[in-house]
């Protein structure tokens, strides 16, 4: 499976949670599959959606999803420290790893070669990290949501892209109507 | 006057509750005061710009956030701060310790501080200077403009406002 269709098959999970999405074509997919006002779409800003996505769960009890990518963890390796040493429970960090860099052309990333996110989770200290392939992304995903306790899944999948358009709404607007169904 | 203090009864008074540091020589001592309160939840970054990201969720989620750093993080944080926090128009003062300006002892220091400004008002970002102690009296006043216009303002501030480095 490519990351659309896992999107697509954990839509209705997404649908209900409070949900931080990867910047570029991550973004796009979810927009196009499923939009919804409790979704943060990033627009800019490679690498900080596990940061935003942990201040959101540490400020407020909802639980909070966020969709990263390899390639993006790798731009900000030292997220890995701060989210084992500032357990959220609330929290479940969802690295949808292709072993690319989807949005600029699929270029190999070292998480399809030796690097393994998994282990430099567990090696942060993050104390429940799941492994798994593409096809038990919504089980996992669930059994995360279900057990009440911080989470990290590395969604082993294959590389590629569907063709979605460019997200247009104003980032404010974006952002505006995410704190509302936040406080809602 | 303690200025570590003082500067944290600021934070709390105007309902911060959620600051992000990366550390730096001068600011231990703001450091350790936060890191003590009650009402402060303290997360230490291991980069500027993580902390920064942490600010945009806590700021998403209900709380007041404030980031502490060096000014080097100036060079760190362009694009975080022109395409998440400007771009989503999200408030966030950034108490920063300029380093490189006068009673500097460190030379590689002064090579950032002759961009800091420059780069700041390139960025269109508010900047008050704290150069002598009586200047944080302008802190509160500061804090309350940042969550006004909700945009990230920059307090940078000086040897001279900490007191200097001693016999270096």
């Amino acid at each position: 499976m490519i990351r659309s269709e896992i999107l697509q098959d954990i839509a209705p999970i997404l649908r209900d949670q409070l949900v931080v999405c990867n910047i570029g074509i991550p973004s796009q997919e979810l927009h196009a599959i499923d939009d919804q006002p409790t979704n943060f779409y990033m627009l800019g800003t490679m690498g900080l959606a596990s940061s935003i996505g942990l201040g959101l769960a540490l400020a407020q009890p909802k639980p909070v999803i966020v969709i990263d990518g390899d390639g993006s963890i790798l731009t900000n390796m030292g997220t890995l420290p701060t989210i084992a040493n500032n357990v959220a429970n609330n929290y479940i960090l969802m690295i949808i790893d292709n072993g690319s860099y989807g949005s600029t052309g699929d270029q190999p990333t070292y998480t399809g070669k030796k690097t393994s996110l998994a282990k430099v989770a567990e090696a942060c200290g993050c104390e429940r990290v799941i492994e798994c392939r593409d096809v038990d992304t919504g089980r996992v995903l669930q059994e995360a949501l279900d057990s009440g306790e911080m989470t990290v899944m590395v969604v082993k999948c294959d590389s590629g892209n569907a063709k979605m358009p460019v997200i247009t709404m104003d980032p404010v607007i974006i952002r505006d109507r995410f704190m509302k169904a936040v406080s809602s | 006057m303690n200025i570590d203090k003082k500067i944290t009864d600021d934070l709390v008074a105007n309902d911060i509750s959620f600051v992000t540091t990366v550390p730096c020589k001068q600011l231990a001592g703001v450091i350790e005061e936060i890191d003590g309160r009650d009402e402060i939840f303290h997360i230490p970054s291991n980069k500027e710009d993580e902390g920064m990201g942490l600010c945009a969720g806590a700021w998403m989620g209900g709380k007041r956030p404030a980031i502490i750093m060096q000014n080097t993080a100036i060079g760190v944080t362009i694009n975080t701060l022109a395409t998440l926090i400007q771009y989503y128009r999200m408030p966030l003062p950034m108490l920063i310790s300029y380093r490189g300006e006068l009673r500097e002892p460190v030379a590689c220091q002064v090579e950032m501080a002759v961009h800091t400004k420059a780069l700041l008002a390139q960025m269109n970002i508010p900047t008050y200077h704290f150069h002598k102690q009586s200047d944080v009296a302008e802190l509160d006043m500061i804090l309350k403009y940042t969550f006004m216009c909700n945009k990230p303002v920059a307090i940078l501030t000086d040897a001279n406002f900490w007191g200097g480095y001693g016999d270096q």
